[in-house]
């Protein structure tokens, strides 16, 4: 098992090699030069020459074969733009902002709590609405009940994020003003930085009125992210449930006089769960990196955004360091997911 | 016993269908399939609806999309002359609706062609050639679906530049690895089989076996999911829409209508909803027919 864990993992090294090189590619295939944008457009050529040296942006991209025709030394072929950006990947170090001057690592630390409550609405909802549903639809088959749920995951993973959250701004936010609009806090409102997670960090404290404040903050927010993964949960649910109810120690759980309830949430259920599981996993690799939508239109301060922000404004480190640090993410969590399987369930082997 | 003779002294090679009495052609019984398939039907409708409205569009919709403004019935909510409000310049939204069909329906088509006949490339040389080939390609396969499918679309868009064009080949791009994956798993299967190995014991070459023989009989799951792919692809390029990165105004493409929506929604909701609903039917429409052609197209899958 540990060796498995182990191999999958190693297999994770050449991807993440290429994910660099692609991220590093599509950053340099974004028209402008850092260099100018740094110094502005009135800046001396002496001056834009010394940043582009200090930013290594005079050297090759990719293999300098003109040090290495002159010297035969390996070690000079790898003095190129790409291979000092994966050895200051290597350290940890993501670069700076080129505008602000922050370090993107530590932004991206600061900013990742914020992303990963977000995502973990996302994933709340789904259980708490889409488990039930798809219980009730396959306890109810072809009733009105079914139809509902069935035609509403239809719709559900149809629907386009953006333009739901938008719906849910102006019905509950502008229209009956119940929930706040964007954020994650009221104004005024502050809760001292221990984890980074607004929620957990408020009830710690006891500052049950942030907490709340949190809370009423996200709602919406993981409601709209929250609504793909919703759709899916449900249906998966309601195909596992229909194919575990027909079983036959399902009807011996009848037969021997125990109540529907039981036998569906606690004998059903549980043997259902295996699929669930997996759907749930894979989408919360995709809920933390897929929000930059959701991001964008409640104004979280999350990952999503601001690398988005960087994008528009050009400013490449961010894009470079926030676009590799979310796609390793992505990976590890698939990965994660995809062991996990062992654990719940037994029949699966690994060699 | 006549077929068992032909069978053993393998002479006379007939047609299997020859065999089978009243047999129909796989088509008329994939159609027979798929006319019971309710959700298939309902999608068919839907997608008809969707290409027919988007043909005639340019022919009989009452107004220019985007130069017929009147700035005089600005924000006017829904009624009988604008049974879809008008916006901020007094467009009529029917009519912009009605014309950013056609720009969803060709930026879905294009979009998936590309991932279709590349991804589906790819795929069939992995699974043909295997060995490094298969590796190269399931690495690539592997870094391009590491990446969520927006953030990747958004940073080709960025490279690139915002457009339309773009957005095509961005949310084509996104969609290449599940092609990939599925040819290649297609292939895999198929090239074990032992009608495989006849036809190259009767001498047919790679390409001959690849094109003629394993590609036609896989082709059942690659048209499933390019169906299905429609929808994804529609509402990828609308986010790029949404966010400044895909057609741009005046276009009335769906995303962009509903961001240019975004600041009148408080006193205009119209603007941004009706966009919306279309998105909704377009990929409704296709998951359904998509639905349905697997039902019809994959006998093993239809119990």
């Amino acid at each position: 098992m540990s060796a498995f864990i182990l191999r999958r993992l190693i297999g994770l090294i050449p991807v993440l090699l290429g994910m660099s090189l692609l991220v590093f590619t599509l950053v340099r295939l974004i028209p402008g030069d850092p260099a100018i944008l740094m110094l502005g457009e009135r800046a001396t050529p002496a001056a834009i020459e010394r940043l582009q040296a200090q930013l290594n942006l005079d050297k090759p991209l990719f293999l300098n074969l003109a040090a290495f025709q002159h010297s035969g030394r390996v070690g000079d072929l790898v003095d190129s733009q790409f291979f000092a950006f994966l050895g200051s990947i290597l350290r940890g170090d993501l670069g700076q902002s080129i505008f602000t001057r922050v370090d993107v690592a530590t932004e991206l630390a600061a900013r990742f709590p914020a992303t990963f409550e977000l995502a973990v609405g996302g994933i709340l909802v789904a259980l708490l609405i889409g488990v039930p549903a798809g219980v009730v639809a396959a306890m109810r088959k072809n009733s009105l009940a079914d139809v509902v749920v069935t035609s509403a995951s239809l719709f559900g993973v149809a629907m386009p994020i953006f333009w739901l959250g938008m719906l849910l701004i102006y019905i509950f936010a502008v229209h009956l003003g119940w929930l706040p609009p964007s954020g994650r806090l009221s104004p005024g409102v502050s809760v001292p930085r221990i984890t980074g997670f607004l929620i957990l960090d408020s009830l710690l404290q006891g500052q049950w009125a942030a907490a709340w404040d949190a809370i009423r903050h996200l709602i919406l927010p993981a409601l709209a992210l929250g609504t793909i993964p919703t759709a899916t949960v449900a249906r998966m649910t309601r195909g596992a449930m229909l194919e575990v109810l027909g079983q036959d120690y399902v009807r011996t759980a009848r037969a021997k006089g125990l109540s529907t309830l039981r036998v569906t949430w606690r004998h059903a259920l549980k043997n259902a769960m295996l699929p669930i599981i997996t759907v749930v996993g894979l989408s919360f690799g995709s809920l933390l990196t897929g929000a930059i939508l959701t991001e964008t239109i409640f104004n979280w301060p999350g990952m999503g955004k601001w690398i988005y922000d960087a994008i528009g404004a050009r400013d490449y480190p961010i894009v470079q360091g926030g676009t590799l640090f979310i796609a390793a993410i992505y990976v590890v969590i698939n990965t994660l997911v995809d062991v996990s399987y062992a654990f719940f369930d037994p029949r699966i082997r690994y060699g | 016993m006549a077929v068992n003779d032909h069978a053993l002294e393998g002479v006379q090679p007939q047609p299997v269908a020859g065999h089978l009495p009243k047999s129909r052609s796989p088509w008329a019984q994939a159609w027979r399939r798929f006319r019971r398939s309710r959700s298939g039907m309902v999608g068919l409708a839907m997608v008809g609806f969707l290409v027919v409205m988007s043909l005639l569009a340019p022919i009989i919709a009452p107004y220019d999309p985007s130069t017929d403004r009147n700035l005089r019935a600005r924000l006017n909510p829904p009624s009988w002359e604008h049974p879809m409000g008008t916006d901020e310049l007094g467009r009529d939204i029917l009519n912009r609706v009605w014309h950013g069909t056609g720009i969803s329906l060709r930026v879905g088509l294009l979009a998936v062609s590309i991932g279709l006949v590349i991804g589906s490339f790819l795929g069939l040389l992995a699974g043909y050639l295997g060995r490094w080939v298969d590796t190269m390609i399931g690495w690539l396969t592997d870094i391009l679906l590491a990446f969520p499918s927006v953030l990747l679309a958004i940073f080709i868009v960025a490279a690139m530049g915002p457009g339309i064009f773009n957005t095509i080949i961005a949310v084509g791009v996104v969609q290449i690895p599940i092609y990939t994956r599925l040819t290649r798993s297609m292939v895999l299967s198929l090239r074990e089989q032992e009608w495989v190995l006849a036809t190259q014991a009767l001498g047919a070459g790679h390409l001959r076996t690849l094109f003629r023989h394993i590609l036609p009989n896989g082709l059942t799951p690659v048209i499933v999911q390019a169906t299905l792919s429609l929808g994804t692809a529609i509402l990828d390029a609308a986010a790029l829409g949404f966010l400044g990165l895909g057609a741009q105004p005046p276009a009335p493409e769906w995303g962009l209508m509903i961001a240019r929506g975004f600041a009148y929604f408080a006193v205009a909701p119209w603007i941004s909803l009706f966009p919306g609903l279309a998105i909704i039917f377009a990929v409704v429409a296709f998951n359904l027919l998509g639905d349905g052609l697997r039902d019809a197209l994959d006998p093993r899958a239809n119990r």
